[in-house]
């Protein structure tokens, strides 16, 4: 048993089903660098699954489904910056009503537009991409993941822009008397994150369902930030932590068909969390500035 | 004074009516008319005395769970984990319910009991490990909701799984008679309001208003309360005021799940009479949205719930006899929770520019 559950095909597993708490983490990673806790990355992915089978099935190209799946995270995001760095209206009740406003709204239009509950048609996947002479597929977002990982990783700690966010997100005050305008720097920030959010959602509906289900982001939105707790805040920490959590999820998926109750599997994520908030496995510090409104 | 009385109610009926222009907007789009839509949605709710019976039926879980909320925001912590504390606080209420066959002057006042202790110490863990280890209590009580949510599923679909059983949602068995809230038809009836017995409306819609009373005496007459309000407003300085912070903490998200376990009485014993896998459905998320709405305060927050209950009533009416779906609520729902945030933030700075150019 133990033969059949461990082997290639779990990893394998696990990395598709990390994919996208992975893109939602970077997204929390860059709003929350900048000092804006986003809690909305939950309401932000399910637009996002929504927007990938809206755009797919209009036009039957999953391509134009990524890039409305980017444009709907994106417009979520958008509100919540206005709302929490415009208006420095709490975050957590911003994102909270975001995310009962993205359930609602991905519901309603998906009845208007599918003219059924409950789900929307089947729909197109991407093509997947083939190793050149082998007969390996890998699917061209989990592609876009790992370069999107890499870029993440050396734009927050190498580049120019990456500092300055960071200084939002530690300190704002001084960030700002030196010239840095925080308020573009942290709208930045939760936009990216909209986006990325968005494309994790579209993982959910273009990859693994083919389909889009009223609700299907399941408090992914919440374990990706979790995630990105358990990473530390880091894009590579951020994609280790998913990793763990996909292997997880992959891990309860196989338990299930023994027969096995996976309700305590699928509470890790969330215990270990837990664990990592109260420094028992090794202590994770937010940025200083993570969640408070910047007043000028 | 007076000012500020009226910008407090003015700001949120605003927000209402803001929430509502935009839901007509959208009506429109749709083609259809918003007035014919919201008239379904109120004919259905407000002018029938059944429809204000599943009005205040539904606001009962929401007055407990905008409570819980509100005495957390109190003490200055952001209590998101109602919702794991409701199931905790359910799934302990039903398990005495099946395992103690007591006569309902017992049975009753020890079902709410359990709820509010098991919530309680739900509610608890996040407040110690805020306490003790200073871990912010927003993360904690979101990954508490998603343990306690895995963990009443895991029990209601073993352990306690009725034997059996036919309906494909899992459920406990049914609760000793001794733990049934009753119904409230048969007093009105004799009071002379035509109430039919299908209405669910039981009394836990009074016992939810008498903590509504007790909330207000807790946090407005007592040194608890006052401790508690100190603690929120500035942690520091109560500690100069020999105030132990950490303790009221602890003490606050105690009372704060306590709240929110009651807050699933009224599905296990008022209605179901058993727990129900998932029957929750946001309604921890819901008080939220009541108890900015109702500014945390008692009384607004059981007219913002009856306001959510009429919502809820009407947006099953919306389904039947009209051709928008009644997601639409849960947008202007969303909506409302945006508005009256930014309303209070502006109302507030608008009071502080008064106050300044009045010095």
């Amino acid at each position: 048993m133990i033969g059949g559950i461990l082997s290639l095909e779990l990893l394998i597993s696990a990395l598709r089903m990390s994919v996208p708490l992975t893109f939602a983490s970077l997204g929390g990673v860059f709003s929350e660098r900048g000092g804006v806790v986003n809690i909305a990355l939950e309401g932000i992915m399910l637009v996002g699954a929504f927007g990938a089978v809206v755009g797919t099935y209009f036009t039957n190209n999953p391509w134009i489904g990524l890039l409305t799946a980017m444009s709907f995270g994106f417009l979520i995001a958008f509100i919540h910056a206005v709302v929490s760095i415009t208006f420095r209206i709490n975050q957590i009740i911003s994102g909270t009503a975001l995310n009962i406003m993205s359930a609602g709204l991905t519901t309603f239009l998906s009845r208007l537009i599918f003219k059924a509950a409950g789900s929307s048609p089947h729909i197109e996947g991407m093509v997947q991409w083939r190793f050149p002479g082998t007969n390996w597929q890998i699917s061209p977002l989990i592609v876009i993941m790992f370069t999107v990982i890499i870029i993440s990783q050396v734009v927050i700690f190498k580049t120019r822009y990456g500092l300055r966010l960071r200084a939002c997100g530690e300190n704002p005050y001084a960030a700002d008397s030196l010239g840095v305008n925080v308020i573009m720097m942290r709208y930045s920030g939760v936009l990216i994150s909209g986006i990325l959010g968005g494309l994790g959602g579209a993982f959910l509906s273009l990859e693994h369902a083919r389909v889009f289900v009223e609700g299907m982001t399941t408090g992914r939105g919440y374990i990706a930030l979790a995630g990105m707790i358990f990473g530390r805040w880091t894009p590579l920490g951020s994609f280790s932590a998913c990793f763990l959590f996909g292997l997880a999820e992959a891990l309860r998926m196989r338990l299930e068909g023994f027969g096995i109750p996976t309700q305590f599997i699928q509470m890790i994520p969330y215990i270990v969390t837990m664990c990592v908030l109260i420094g028992v496995v090794g202590r994770a510090v937010a940025p200083a500035y993570d969640g408070i409104p910047f007043e000028k | 004074m007076i000012r500020r009385i009226l910008i407090n109610i003015l700001a949120p009926f605003l927000a209402v009516l803001l929430a509502f222009s935009v839901g007509a907007i959208v009506i429109y789009i749709l083609g259809e008319n918003p007035l014919f839509v919201y008239k379904i949605l109120l004919i259905n709710s407000v002018t029938k005395v059944d429809g204000w019976g599943y009005v205040l039926f539904n606001a009962t879980p929401l007055i407990f769970s905008g409570l819980a909320v509100a005495l957390a925001f109190k003490g200055g912590l952001f209590n998101i984990g109602v919702e794991g504390q409701i199931y905790i606080g359910a799934f302990a209420c039903a398990w005495f319910g099946i395992t103690f066959n007591v006569r309902p002057l017992i049975g009753i006042p020890m079902g709410l009991l359990f709820a509010m202790i098991f919530g309680g110490l739900w509610g608890v863990i996040a407040g110690y490990l805020k306490a003790r280890f200073g871990a912010h209590e927003v993360i904690n009580t979101i990954m508490l909701n998603f343990i306690a949510i895995a963990l009443t599923n895991y029990l209601v679909n073993n352990p306690f799984k009725e034997p059996g059983q036919i309906n494909p949602i899992p459920q406990t068995k049914e609760l000793f008679s001794g733990f049934i809230i009753p119904r409230v038809y048969p007093l009105l009836n004799k009071l002379g309001i035509n109430l039919s017995p299908s209405v669910p409306l039981n009394y836990t819609f009074f016992i939810s208003i008498l903590f509504c009373v007790i909330v207000w005496y807790l946090l407005e007459r007592t040194r608890w309360g006052y401790e508690i309000k100190a603690v929120g407003l500035n942690p520091k300085a109560s500690r100069y005021g020999g105030i132990n912070p950490n303790y009221i903490i602890i003490l606050v998200m105690f009372l704060s799940g306590a709240l929110g376990g009651l807050a699933g009485v009224n599905d296990v014993m008022g209605y179901r009479h058993r727990f129900l896998d998932g029957f929750s459905r946001g309604t921890g998320f819901t008080g939220i949205a009541v108890a900015l709405l109702g500014k945390n305060n008692p009384i607004g927050i059981v007219l913002a719930s009856i306001l959510f209950g009429i919502l809820d009533r009407g947006a099953l009416a919306m389904d039947v006899f009209t051709n928008t779906p009644r997601e639409l609520i849960r947008v202007i729902q969303a909506i409302i929770i945006i508005f009256v945030a930014i309303g209070n933030e502006l109302i507030f700075r608008l009071l502080q520019r008064l106050e300044r150019e009045g010095e």
